[in-house]
């Protein structure tokens, strides 16, 4: 199979509900090999759905999608083979034992058994000291575990993770960062839905914004703060201002602090040099500033933004 | 990274999800066991014993020995019918359903895997039922081999039918309606401790609508070489009851009902 061509390619895929609910409107999506696609979007966006319908939980309305170059519904069995699916909730039985429950899933994707990769799976995800303990004695972030265990049994090459870190606290939330980051270092393939603007920002190397149904973008990570995050500025002036100079009237600027900053909301993308120029005018202004300090917008700014630009 | 095609049969996912099955029905080996067999022993007793000894004898039968077929099929109806719906229901009902509507499984080898399983516990319940009545009354099986395949045939019909109500069912209540509130009356009614020339009319020709009356006919039959119909009217019943199921399952393959929306 060559190299070059996407993991996971969709085609204006729609999905509407038998209830009417349209949860997908044509959506076009490619995902290269081996990198993090991060989908974001609040909850009922559509992103379980997406996923959904690429591992064959829900039939799909038009459209096409390809998994490594074969068709979700003509090559159910090889693009399922491929994936292998984390599901938001803890689904699993009571009863089994870890071990006999991802030999079970590994049985169920038609492979051979093979305890040597098992076993890596479970060490690699801390559980193989529990290899024989029932699911139900498990604690949450253990059976969260186990679910991406479960998911790797078969060795797939693309990974869904849909909402891997809901509920879990700060520090499991690092863990399973670190996680996912050494898989995809071992080459796999992962897309993982999160409504944590922080999480897409931390872990993806490009992030797909879906919001009713729609992607409204899909980015490189960094491209998509330089492109739509704001910057502003504040420069804290030696002495107040009652308001803005007439000289400064080119800039958007704002008094604030009691007339003791001046702040500025700009686009590097846009004007690049609106800063030195302003910085510059207050210069031959004679104005005496004690300090500058600019900050970047984050995700969840411009994730509002960009919603609201939509609707 | 090159993988080899995926074969054409997932043999191995097959045999996981029945293996699984199987594996369930040990870990409750108790209920699935010793109830159907001491509720048994329990009519073996009350109508055999008891009550039996002075019937004497139907179509030249001991009424204990007539009543085995019947017995053992009243046990494989609602154990195929229950098994194979709770077998299916508890995925869909914990979630688990994911893992497997994911896999690679078509759903023929879904259907081959769980309702394989359900008709598996139920012959194997039906055997030891059988071997249980031998302590109280004599059994000749005029054909044994028609009377094994009858047995596997009607286990693979209850199964399948369990197996689509445990598709359709919305709640547990669902479950138990069929088996209980249909299948066990339509059984007592059915010719399983008389024969229905016992009956006199109009009962005896209500009966006749009664589709478990020709199924329990043939079973009997392959015991006592005699039954209330023909041995073809038990069969075609029976293949016609596969058939409906099938055409059921077909269409949830089809549409993927209550498992995918």
């Amino acid at each position: 199979m060559s190299t070059d061509n996407p993991m996971l390619s969709i085609q204006g895929l729609t999905k509407t509900y038998a209830s009417g609910h349209v949860a997908l409107k044509p959506v076009d999506l490619e995902v290269r090999r081996g990198e993090i696609l991060a989908l974001l979007g609040p909850n009922g966006a559509g992103k379980t759905t997406l996923i959904s319908i690429v591992c064959g939980l829900v039939n799909p309305g038009e459209g096409r999608v390809l998994v490594d170059g074969h068709d979700i519904l003509a090559g159910y069995r090889e693009t399922r083979v491929r994936i292998g699916l984390v599901p938001q909730e803890l689904h699993t039985d009571m009863f089994e034992t870890v071990l006999d429950t991802v030999r079970f899933s590994r049985g169920l994707f038609g492979l051979k058994p093979d305890p040597d990769h098992l076993r890596r799976v479970l060490e690699d995800l801390s559980l193989w000291e529990k290899r024989d303990s029932r699911i139900m004695a498990l604690s949450g972030g253990m059976k969260r575990r186990l679910l991406i265990a479960k998911a790797l049994a078969h060795e797939p090459a693309l990974l869904f993770l849909d909402e891997p870190t809901a509920g879990v606290d700060v520090e499991l939330r690092r863990d399973m960062w670190g996680l996912i980051r050494r898989l995809r270092d071992q080459g796999m393939t992962i897309v993982l839905t999160t409504h944590y603007i922080e999480e897409a920002e931390e872990m993806a190397d490009r992030v797909g914004v879906i919001h009713k149904g729609e992607l409204l973008l899909v980015e490189e990570t960094a491209a998509l703060m330089k492109r739509l995050g704001r910057r502003t500025l504040r420069v804290h002036l030696a002495e107040p201002l009652e308001r803005v100079p007439d000289e400064l009237s080119d800039w958007s600027l704002e008094l604030e602090d009691g007339g003791m900053v001046l702040s500025l909301s700009f686009s590097p993308a846009e004007a690049p040099d609106s800063v030195p120029r302003l910085l510059r005018q207050l210069n031959q202004l004679d104005l005496g500033f004690a300090d500058i300090h600019t900050s970047q917008s984050s995700l969840e700014e411009i994730f509002v933004e960009l919603v609201r630009e939509q609707s | 990274m090159s993988r080899p095609a995926f074969p054409r049969f997932n043999t191995r996912g097959v045999w996981t999800l029945y293996h699984f099955e199987m594996m369930r029905f040990r870990r409750t080996l108790w209920q699935s066991v010793v109830a159907p067999v001491l509720t048994t022993i329990l009519y073996f007793v009350v109508f055999g014993a008891a009550i039996g000894s002075r019937i004497g004898e139907i179509d030249g039968v001991a009424y204990g020995a007539f009543i085995v077929p019947g017995l053992i099929l009243l046990t494989v109806f609602t154990q195929s019918l229950s098994n194979a719906a709770f077998g299916i229901y508890m995925p869909r009902f914990s979630g688990t359903i994911y893992e497997t509507l994911s896999a690679p499984v078509s759903f023929f080898e879904l259907i081959l895997a769980y309702v394989g399983a359900a008709a598996t516990k139920s012959v194997i319940l039906g055997l030891i039922i059988l071997f249980t009545a031998r302590w109280f009354a004599p059994i000749d099986i005029a054909y044994p081999l028609l009377m094994l395949s009858y047995l596997v045939l009607v286990a693979f019909a209850f199964s399948l039918t369990g197996f689509i109500i445990g598709i359709i069912a919305e709640g547990f209540e669902a479950l138990q309606f069929v088996p209980m509130l249909l299948v066990t009356p339509l059984t007592f009614l059915g010719g399983v401790f008389y024969s229905i020339d016992m009956l006199p009319e109009p009962w005896r020709a209500i009966s006749l609508f009664n589709p478990i009356v020709y199924i329990v006919s043939g079973f009997r039959y392959s015991f006592h070489g005699s039954g209330d119909v023909s041995l073809w009217i038990s069969l075609g019943t029976l293949l016609g009851l596969i058939t409906l199921c099938l055409a059921i399952a077909a269409r949830i393959i089809h549409t993927g009902y209550r498992l995918k929306q």
